[in-house]
């Protein structure tokens, strides 16, 4: 099924093209692993899949420079293997095992990489907000130059602390980007049914914030504003908003029957707006790879994703001593 | 080679399900993602998409049929050229390992006997001291510990330019400018997230509430964010900061302003809670607070910020967590406070010796940790404990504390435990009802005499 949206003249070369859609599809092979696995039992409680929403993180990661800090909420697999996190370390992370990013303590909600400067992972709806712009807080105390992408859903836009975040951010010129990933839905409750404003980016008007829509199915489009967006606070002019219109295919968590969207609206979606197909249309128009070479391409990462489920099922449970450690520093 | 479909647990507590419907049949070319059967579960009918490619093979499992246990193969998935052969006997699900049971560290589980007390002193005897307020004291520690550490800020309501809505941070703002005292907007949910997040981005915050009262708009950021990031986080990053302002009563505020939180914080792991009576503990504990590594919860006291107190001269004076201090040495009865209730304590302990009652009294200090040994070595000697403190009875320190003697030292009590707390009533206004609402010197004194059987 090919994206009927025709593919625009691009000036990104071929292999950032294929970079983008490999990224893309590793995550989306990941996703559907990982809700595989949670199918058998091997993943509990809550599990948020990011399948739909693949190219709001590529997107931004390629306009992201080494040191820039991202955080986001619990629907965080995306985010984690965007930002270079090891696959192998994710998975088990999922499946509670010692070799997981958090040695099994924290689960799908609650994963961080110091390395990869990913600050989490969060659960509590927005709380990632105030977070991420503290961590900007700090990058301008120290006149690092660094940003900080703080992602939040359409959902947690509801929430006061966002506002008090959006205020101070604007008062002390933080150099943050509050992307907003607006998949449609706040679990089950559609944004109409939610939020009294068609634009979420426009609340950032009332705190001087400037801001933008895009068009979240396509990765170049995010790209694009992800660069504005950066270049914008690296000039210490302060937070910008990303309202990035996305749609994710999936239930809230694993445990979502959907019944508040009809089967054909995520069917049309797959249909006419994939992300991923969008980019592989680009690719084949503009003969920088074959179909051959495409489908080698995703052999290849499902290679990576079943290394990672067999690593994150044999991967020994923590020792239970593991209770009682880092609860302090 | 076959891939087998397995029934899947849809929800984190499915054990089985029904297998409502097919929406394909045997030999339909299938993509991940597509639909491929309704699954019922306890709650709701869901869909169940398929994950990879292929050509269903067999269904192994009629639509209809009811209890089908999770991780039932429920069809076959034939990949590219594949023909459809027998139908395989369905593996037995994989047995998930079993958890090994958990056992807490020696010290928590089993206590010595004997306690081993820290005896030491807070200053090296002969150090010269001087008079100083609680407030002074508070001022000095952030002081000398921003100058020490360009990582540490102070950050709150009228921190700045007010100078302190109680002259906490006076002169600050001058010594260390705007960079590193901020004046927040009253926005405390807003402002304590943004200290967490700088705390995870490598400062060391002080955020000042102007009360704890107000605390409670940031209780998620505290407790969520940052007491339990470090566990989350399997050790990577935490938050090392300090919350500090006013806690307790003041005076004639009414319920919203007057409340204590030292049981709320003390019970939370990830966090460190300190609760100062004195100057000179007001200064060591809270240069201790800003140089920890965790998150730290300081409880000051507006009636205490202008009482005067020795505090040793000394350039660097720090007190460790978890090690209380015996005020009073005494041989009747052990009293236990912390905090303003110290103040009660004290005064009960002075008009009990007219009495010719010899009372004991240990100020804790810090609630998380607490130095239990101290506590416990004390009413071995005594046979008898009073606590005292000013938050309400229910789930108070009191009652851990007397939770804790009764496993290390029951057999050594003559009386039971007391507890004096504040009544179990929100703060009156009225004068004559505040009074008789918070904890007194008189309900300590006849607490005292109610164990020792005077």
């Amino acid at each position: 099924m090919a994206a009927k949206k025709p593919a625009k003249k691009t000036n990104v070369s071929g292999d950032e093209l294929k970079k983008y859609y490999r990224e893309m599809l590793l995550i989306r092979r990941f996703e559907e692993k990982a809700g595989q696995l949670y199918g058998m039992g091997l993943i509990g409680g809550f599990c948020h899949l990011y399948i739909g929403q693949e190219a709001v993180v590529v997107g931004l990661e390629a306009a992201a420079e080494e040191g820039d800090k991202r955080i986001t909420s619990y629907r965080d697999h995306g985010h984690m293997l965007a930002c270079g996190m090891d696959p192998n370390g994710v998975m088990a992370e999922l499946t509670g095992r010692e070799g997981g990013y958090s040695k099994g303590k924290g689960g799908s909600m609650h994963m961080f990489s110091k390395e990869k400067h990913f600050y989490g992972g969060h659960g509590i709806v927005a709380a990632q907000v105030p977070l991420g712009a503290g961590l900007a807080f700090a990058d301008k105390y120290k006149g690092n130059g660094r940003v900080t992408f703080t992602y939040f859903g359409d959902g947690a836009a509801n929430q006061g602390q966002v506002y008090e975040t959006f205020n101070m951010a604007a008062l002390w010129d933080l150099p943050v980007i509050f992307v907003i990933e607006n998949n449609q839905y706040a679990m089950g409750t559609s944004q109409q049914r939610s939020t009294s404003t068609k634009d979420i980016y426009h609340r950032g008007e009332a705190f001087g914030i400037p801001g933008e829509m895009v068009d979240g199915m396509d990765v170049l489009a995010v790209k694009d504003a992800g660069e504005r967006a950066v270049a914008h606070c690296r000039k210490g002019k302060g937070p910008y908003i990303l309202e990035v219109k996305t749609y994710r295919y999936r239930g809230h968590s694993m445990s979502d029957p959907a019944k508040y969207r009809t089967r054909e609206e995520v069917q049309k979606m797959r249909e006419e707006r994939d992300a991923i197909e969008h980019i592989r249309a680009v690719i084949l128009e503009g003969k920088f790879a074959t179909e051959d070479e495409l489908k080698a391409i995703d052999k290849e990462l499902k290679a990576i994703v079943n290394a990672s489920a067999d690593f994150a099922k044999e991967c020994p449970l923590p020792a239970a001593e593991e209770l009682w450690t880092d609860i302090y520093a | 080679m076959a891939i087998e479909i397995l029934m899947p647990a849809l929800s984190p507590t499915m054990e089985e399900g029904t297998l409502a419907k097919w929406l394909v049949k045997e030999g339909d070319t299938v993509s991940s993602g597509d639909i491929i059967a309704e699954i019922e579960t306890d709650k709701a009918t869901m869909e169940f998409e398929a994950v990879d490619d292929g050509v269903i093979g067999h269904l192994l499992v009629a639509e209809g049929t009811e209890n089908v246990a999770v991780n039932t193969a429920i069809a076959t998935l034939l990949e590219d050229g594949e023909e459809a052969g027998a139908a395989p006997t369905p593996s037995a699900s994989p047995a998930a390992p079993a958890p090994a049971q958990a056992t807490a560290p020696a010290e928590a589980a089993a206590p010595p006997a004997v306690a081993a007390v820290d005896l030491t002193p807070d200053w090296p005897e002969g150090t010269p001291m001087k008079q100083q307020t609680v407030r002074e004291a508070l001022r000095d520690a952030m002081a000398e510990e921003m100058r020490a550490d360009e990582d540490v800020y102070l950050m709150g309501e009228e921190v700045a330019e007010y100078q302190g809505a109680y002259k906490v941070s006076q002169g600050m703002l001058d010594e260390f400018g705007s960079k590193r005292v901020i004046d927040t907007p009253i926005t405390e949910h807003g402002f304590a997230g943004i200290a967490v997040g700088a705390a995870f981005g490598g400062l060391k915050p002080i955020v000042e509430f102007m009360t704890f009262n107000f605390a409670m708009q940031a209780i998620d950021q505290i407790i969520n964010s940052a007491a339990k990031t470090l566990y989350m986080s399997g050790g990577q990053m935490g938050a090392p900061m300090v919350f500090r302002g006013a806690n307790g009563a003041a005076a004639r505020v009414g319920a919203q302003h007057s409340q204590d939180y030292a049981a709320w914080y003390a019970q939370v792991p990830g966090l460190k809670v300190v609760m100062p009576y004195s100057a000179s503990d007001a200064k060591g504990l809270l240069k201790t607070a800003i140089r920890d590594r965790n998150p730290v919860i300081f409880l000051e006291n507006e009636i205490l910020y202008g009482r005067a107190f020795d505090v040793p001269a000394m350039d660097d004076f720090t007190i460790p967590f978890g090690k209380a201090r015996i005020w009073r040495e005494g041989t009747d009865v052990t009293l236990v406070s912390f905090g303003i209730g110290m103040q009660y304590a004290l005064e009960a302990a002075e008009k009990l010796a007219e009495d010719g009652i010899s009372a004991e009294v240990i100020d804790l200090r810090t609630l998380r940790p607490i130095d239990y040994d101290t506590v416990i070595t004390s009413v071995m000697k005594t046979n008898r404990c009073v606590t005292v403190e000013e938050g309400w009875p229910v789930g108070s320190i009191g009652n851990h504390i007397s939770a804790t003697i009764m496993e290390r030292a029951f057999d050594y009590l003559d009386a039971p435990v007391i507890n004096c707390t504040g009544k179990d009533v929100p703060m009156p206004y009225a004068a004559n009802l505040e009074k008789l609402a918070l904890v007194t010197t008189n309900d300590v004194i006849a607490a005292v005499k109610q164990v020792t059987y005077r």
